[in-house]
């Protein structure tokens, strides 16, 4: 196994004036308590596999806001899972929705400055086993805009082995102050492992092929702007959004559902609304037992008559790195479920179309789809970062009941 | 010479078809008698005999695991065979028979008697299981004749299956020669690749690749096939399938009807696919990841319906100790299996006699005598005069909470901690040595 290398920096908000420089000593106490946590942790994994750690820390430091030496917690209870956690939208009760679209509002229409310093030197790690431009930036943008200090750890590299395991670069990051960790990780279920190992509140970026919660609740944000006035109250003053608030509104996914996180949180998400989803895709992407993840969900084949029904089309990219084993003809996927002008006038000329990103122009969708009048992409990615605020700020603000129990432990 | 009187329990031996109160006397290693109660009260005061008390106590002979793995040599670090037979005699069990993926892979006579030396310090008789191919590949079968002759009792590549459909038969006809079994793993692992549960609607929506029903049933089916041809060409031969860990209701029917059709095919179904459906998994809870996986409702339901009609010749727990940091990673990562010798009295109790009104004596002969003739291990899971003295002693209405920290294995991989079971085991007796004894086992 290869030594690994995790580089840890607390990139401190810019938006804070910091005058007086860290002492040398201090930044060699905490190097070193970074070391201890790091070796501490081991369990039974070979010497050659311990992690190598550097914890790098800006320049300069405030001495009133000055780092606390990181301290050790406990074992996390069995079964607990902490409520500022996101880790599957089925977790989230149609009131959590509501709240959570609620405190998107409002922090959207604070003014930056005041927003800054809502959660002001709030520790926020983003633990990245995955590359993702557009989900990591959205979510660290979103931390420093609420005036938290964010650090990235990056466990990425084709080729060498990952040593350390994700329950101890959890611990390390929560010996090293993180309040939240934010994962996106190639494993189904990895968020659950390190939210049990930590005690922390977890938020999915992206797991395997399981969930995107963030990415399902700026959907349907996004979806919700698109609303006829007279149907758009949810998210608003009341705090409220019930089981109709989609009601009428059709949203088919097309593609590569097999491997979709985000079609799965979505399909698990929309329909609580009163949305009908309907997923659109060939059999080796889209098996016949995926109809079962939730009611109001329903496979159709045919693009053009999914089309034909919707007022949302969500447009996947094919996931080439998760076929592994299955074949699938591009040109014939292209022939039948790619989302061009002449398919989109003709069956649902009125659609807007979504996409989680990244677009691979001329496989999923065109050029003209991508830059034309239905898409929403842009928007998309603006409500994520609105989102991404309100989730930040629903895992920082909530309290841990250390009690609770799962009530599957028998 | 050492001797023990088991007096005033209720003796049920299905080998015998005994299910009355009877005394039972073990002199050196053996079972010397068994009387109407009171009846060697004089014979045991002459020889200072060891009384045991069984009031209210099922006596029942030794049970048989067909199926576990031990780790030695190589994985010490997940067991011993010193702490998995030490686990075996805490669950009632005498006899256990050792998967050979160890490392290495126990291919050949040295590491089969290497297995079985006293150095090992079981307390449990072990009974290695050789591998069917060299190194367990799958491209040369072992050489059965001195595998056997150094106390192999079958032979498997267990963990992986014999895919290759001309070894297979090669392994048949090598094995059948000198009367061994060939216990399949039947799972078609170029369909299972990064497969870590059964395949359907959960696995879906957990977002996890699924083993098909057909990775095991196709391989029953092609090896019944296999079978069926050896016979039509060698009709004397001995050659006898066994199906290790049967978890669908296909592979079940392709095992019924090729008994119906008379051919020597055998299967053990485990446990653990017999209490729990892939519910278990929850989130992604890695003690509930095994290979075959858990399947669904339907899937255990036909299992129970094959274990009462006796389709299912063994229950076979496929103890499979793995440490907890290996079981602590991502699910898809964390290694396969649990431990199962201290569950498995208490789940075939709570499942089948308490929950499926299955005669104790059937529940017992699942656990003991089929196994130990499926296998010709002979004088064992029997209570006859001359049998060996193994024996377990529980009692049947007492529940009891397992605790995985309290398991005599080294590992605690399990998804029954905290179950409440019945038939909490009093005593273990293995040769005429009290190896299991619960008023002096550490709490
Ligand atoms: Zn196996």
């Amino acid at each position: 196994m290869a030594p690994f290398a995790i580089a840890v920096g607390w990139i401190l908000n810019g938006s804070m004036p910091i005058k007086r420089k860290m002492s040398a000593k201090k930044a060699a106490r905490i190097t070193r308590s970074a070391k201890i946590a790091g070796n501490g942790a081991g369990n039974g994994h070979s010497s050659s596999s311990r992690p190598l750690l550097t914890l790098e820390v800006s320049p300069s430091i405030s001495p009133r806001n000055k780092i606390a030496i990181p301290q050790f917690h406990g074992p996390v209870p069995p079964g607990f899972l902490h409520p500022g956690s996101a880790i599957s939208v089925s977790h989230f009760t149609l009131e959590d929705v509501g709240r959570i679209l609620a405190e998107a509002s409002e922090l959207e229409a604070m003014p930056a400055a005041r927003r800054a310093l809502r959660y002001t030197k709030r520790r926020v790690a983003l633990l990245f086993y995955e590359s993702s431009t557009r989900t990591r930036t959205s979510f660290e943008l979103a931390a420093k805009s609420l005036g938290a200090d964010t650090a990235l750890v990056s466990a990425l590299s084709s080729s060498i082995e990952k040593g350390e395991s994700l329950k101890d670069t959890g611990i390390t990051l929560r010996s090293l102050g993180a309040e939240c960790i934010i994962l996106r990780h190639p494993n189904s279920g990895a968020p659950y492992l390190l939210a049990r190992s930590t005690g922390l509140p977890i938020l999915n970026a992206g797991d395997g092929s399981h969930e995107h919660p963030s990415q399902a609740l700026l959907d349907l944000r996004t979806i919700l702007a698109h609303l006829p006035p007279s149907a758009r109250t949810a998210g608003k003053r009341n705090h409220s959004i019930g089981d109709r608030a989609l009601q009428g509104v059709t949203v088919t996914i097309v593609g590569d559902i097999l491997h979709s996180r985000v079609a799965r949180s979505n399909a698990l998400l929309l329909p609580r609304l009163g949305a009908r989803v309907i997923f659109c895709g060939p059999e080796v992407l889209l098996p016949e037992c995926a109809a079962a993840i939730g009611p109001g969900v329903e496979i159709e084949r045919d693009f053009e008559r999914a089309l034909k029904q919707s007022n949302v089309v969500m447009m996947l990219r094919i996931q080439k790195e998760r076929l592994a084993g299955l074949e699938i003809d591009l040109e014939d996927y292209i022939e039948q479920y790619q989302l061009h002008m002449q398919r989109l006038a003709a069956h649902a000329p009125a659609a807007i179309v979504l996409h989680p990103g990244p677009v691979i122009r001329g496989l999923e969708i065109t050029g003209e789809i991508a830059d034309g009048p239905n898409s929403v992409v842009a928007e998309q990615v603006y409500h994520g970062s609105i989102i991404r605020m309100a989730l930040l700020a629903r895992a920082l603000d909530a309290h841990p009941k250390r009690n609770e129990q799962s009530s599957k432990n028998r | 010479m050492t001797t023990i009187l088991i007096q005033g329990g209720h003796l049920v031996d299905p080998s015998t078809g005994m299910d009355e109160r009877r005394d039972l006397y073990l002199r050196d290693g053996r079972v010397a008698a068994l009387e109407l109660p009171g009846k060697l009260n004089a014979l045991a005061k002459k020889e200072k005999t060891t009384i045991v008390n069984a009031t209210g106590m099922v006596v029942a002979p030794g049970l048989v695991d067909i199926h576990v793995h031990l780790r030695e040599p190589g994985q010490a670090y997940k067991e011993t065979i010193a702490s998995g037979t030490h686990a075996a005699a805490a669950g009632g069990f005498t006899s256990v028979c050792a998967m050979p993926n160890t490392s290495p892979v126990n291919d050949s006579p040295e590491i089969t008697r290497w297995m079985q030396a006293a150095d090992r310090k079981a307390v449990a008789r072990v009974f290695p299981i050789a591998a069917a191919t060299l190194g367990s590949r799958g491209e040369a079968v072992a050489d059965c004749k001195s595998l056997q002759a150094a106390g192999a009792v079958a032979v498997s590549d267990d963990g992986k299956p014999i895919l290759e459909g001309s070894i297979m038969l090669e392994a048949l006809v090598q094995a059948g020669r000198v009367g061994l079994p060939v216990i399949q793993h039947a799972e078609d692992t170029r369909v299972t690749q990064g497969a870590s549960m059964n395949a359907g609607a959960l696995a879906f929506r957990l977002g996890l690749r699924g083993m098909s029903v057909d990775a095991e049933s196709g391989i029953v089916e092609r090896d019944i096939e296999l079978l069926s041809r050896l016979r039509k060409s060698d009709p004397a031969s001995r050659a006898h399938l066994h199906v290790a860990h049967l978890s669908t209701a296909k592979a079940l029917e392709a095992v019924r009807r090729a008994k119906r059709s008379g051919l020597h095919v055998t299967c053990e179904v485990a446990p653990h696919h017999f209490a729990l459906t892939q519910a278990a998994i929850g989130d992604y809870n890695t003690d509930a990841k095994m290979n075959p996986p858990l399947r669904n409702e339907e899937d255990r339901a036909a299992l129970i319906g094959g274990i009462m009609d006796g389709t299912v010749d063994a229950i076979a727990t496929d103890h499979a100790p793995h440490a907890l940091h290996e079981k602590e990673q991502e699910f898809e990562r964390a290694p396969n299996g649990i431990i199962g010798l201290e569950t498995a009295l208490g789940l075939s109790l709570l499942v089948l006699h308490r929950q499926h009104r299955m005669p104790l004596t059937r529940v017992l002969a699942l656990l003991s005598s089929q196994p130990a003739q499926l296998l010709h291990l002979k004088h064992r899971g029997s209570l006859a005069v001359g049998s060996f003295a193994d024996v377990v002693l529980f009692r049947p209405n007492d529940d009891w909470p397992f605790h995985a920290c309290e398991s005599k294995s080294k590992s605690r991989n399990t998804p029954f901690d905290g179950w409440k079971l019945p038939g909490r085991i009093q005593m273990t007796i293995c040769e005429g040595r009290i190896v299991h004894d619960a008023r002096f086992s550490a709490k």
